[in-house]
């Protein structure tokens, strides 16, 4: 069933806005009924394609937030101050209407189920949207993979799916690490500072365990970790990258 | 037929002038920065203007030479090829005339070079005649990296892709030699107002 | 610093090749290092292309135009589907 999805041929589809969540002040997370959805796998993400009345377009790409078994498909988006398709996204789109997408696509920044070694997660940002995809997969599939997460946004008010994944923090299999760089939530003692050489090794896996690890956020925040990741003694060849580049909304 | 988004109207103006907007442009309010490549940083004490190729010696000059030339400020239009056009952007530069003045050459074609390696060719007679700068400042202020600074070719008749960024100098040709983007089948001259696109528009 | 990687550009690649590329290896023309597709970096010039990871080399460069995208691969010395 997977691999006739897999196959299918990509053509543009219409969903239908059902539910629209707000995260944070800047960022909502969008349900959408597809009908002829086909299934994706965690780390996928669709292109979504807007048309104006005189037939002008604007495309970008989101990552999927909802989990394979999900029913819905769900993207979060983050409104960019100088963004062209965000803010319609965040601030115009309601339920009842239709979004043009194209998608699942991408098959390297995926997780199903990594045979042998643990996982590490690294986001930077809104780079968590596609681990909240992989997380909720995990939790379906009642994988047993151990999985360390490190999430770091500036302020309290950026970080999203913050229950969430303080409740998946509570199974055995799924650590979560948060460090706010430029403001911190009151009381807070944990890490208050960009990601580094000692927060890899405090937060991250051994290289002796071999573990598997994607990273996505930021360029510079992808590249920084990237190279911390070698750094310490990790396999690049085990190092899965994906930039959102904080310039998304350039053409 | 693709349905509209209700509501979506994009970054655009929709009250612009229509004869200032050539075939299948659209005006947009925003600022797009497009590439072909990373973006050079390289600083202005390193930084040479040159002309080569065809002529008698090659010429050369440092930013403090080439400042020395003497700017004037240029309001105009630009259209480029992804269909964006932007009116009445304010940029401050040396005209190519002054740049070209006393250079004794047969040839007819340039060939534009850039740091990062990005070329474009132009007729020599489209860089003279009041239609071309180099340009080393936008809106007042100094060029960004990321919008082609130090300095930018700017020749706004031409769709965008020839106003080079980054730009290091002209290599003069008897014969033309197609830039970067022209290799890969864009057009050859680029008129926007002949939606010169792509080879064979 | 590249703003954008190859899964930026998934959806277009799949409908160019067929399938999905960003996990195919791809051999640099003009250095010979192995990147997946989906690690290249992507750069939005009047056309789309692809640089190697390694000696930001052109790798790929893909044109659309009325609708049919042109791909040329000169800079690929060769391209794997990992399969």
């Amino acid at each position: 069933m997977e691999r006739a999805a897999l196959l299918r041929r990509l053509t543009w589809q219409t969903g239908t806005v059902v539910e629209i969540v707000t995260e944070t002040a800047h960022t909502r997370t969008i349900a959408l009924d597809v009908p002829d959805w086909g299934g994706h796998r965690g780390g996928q993400h669709i292109d979504v394609r807007l048309t104006a009345d005189d037939g002008y377009q604007a495309q970008r790409s989101y990552s999927i937030a909802s989990a394979p078994a999900d029913a819905r498909v769900e993207i979060t988006v983050e409104r960019l101050p100088d963004g062209e398709v965000s803010p319609y996204l965040v601030d115009e789109l309601r339920p009842g209407d239709e979004l043009e997408l194209r998608g699942p696509v991408g098959g390297y920044f995926v997780w199903q189920d990594s045979p042998g070694g643990p996982l590490l997660l690294i986001a930077g940002g809104s780079g968590i949207v596609p681990f909240r995809s992989m997380l909720r997969h995990h939790r379906s599939i009642h994988s047993t993979v151990p999985v360390r997460l490190l999430y770091s946004v500036r302020a309290p008010e950026d970080l999203v799916y913050r229950e969430e994944l303080m409740r998946m923090a509570t199974s055995d299999e799924i650590d979560v690490s948060l460090t706010f760089t430029r403001t911190q939530p009151p009381g807070w003692n944990g890490y208050a500072r960009r990601i580094d050489h000692r927060m890899l090794v405090e937060t991250g896996w051994s290289p002796s365990a071999d573990p598997l690890t994607y990273i996505c956020g930021p360029t510079a925040f992808v590249e920084t970790a990237a190279e911390l990741l070698v750094g310490i003694g990790q396999d690049p060849a085990r190092v899965r990258t994906e930039r959102f580049g904080g310039i998304g909304e350039n053409p | 037929m693709t349905s509209a988004s209700r509501g979506f109207l994009g970054r655009r103006r929709t009250d612009a002038d229509p004869s200032r907007i050539p075939p299948g442009q659209y005006v947009t309010t925003g600022f797009p920065v497009l590439s072909a490549g990373p973006t050079p940083h390289t600083p202005v004490d390193r930084w040479t203007f040159s002309l080569r190729g065809a002529v008698d010696e090659p010429v050369s000059w440092t930013w403090d030479e080439f400042r020395a030339l003497g700017s004037e400020d240029i309001t105009t239009d630009i259209h480029c090829v992804t269909k964006w056009s932007k009116l009445d952007t304010e940029r401050t530069g040396v005209s190519l005339d002054t740049v070209l003045a006393g250079v004794h050459t047969s040839a007819r074609h340039a060939l534009v070079f850039c740091d990062g390696g990005y070329t474009t060719n132009l007729p020599i007679a489209d860089l003279t005649g009041g239609k071309a700068w180099i340009v080393h400042s936008f809106a007042g202020a100094p060029l960004e990296a990321q919008h082609g600074g130090p300095a930018r070719l700017l020749v706004p008749h031409l769709y965008f892709w020839k106003s080079a960024k980054w730009v290091r100098g002209l290599e003069l040709r008897d014969e033309d030699e197609p830039g970067f983007w022209e290799r890969y089948g864009y057009h050859n001259y680029g008129d926007p107002w002949k939606e010169q696109r792509y080879s064979g528009d | 610093m590249t703003a954008l990687d190859g899964n930026a550009i998934a959806g277009m690649l799949q409908t160019a090749f067929g399938r999905d590329m960003t996990a195919a290896l791809g051999t640099c023309a003009g250095c010979g290092a192995a990147s997946r597709l989906g690690q290249a970096g992507v750069y939005r010039g009047a056309a789309t292309v692809l640089r190697c990871p390694n000696c930001e080399s052109v790798l790929m460069v893909i044109i659309e135009n009325g609708g049919v995208l042109g791909i040329d691969i000169h800079g690929l010395a060769g391209l794997r589907d990992p399969g």
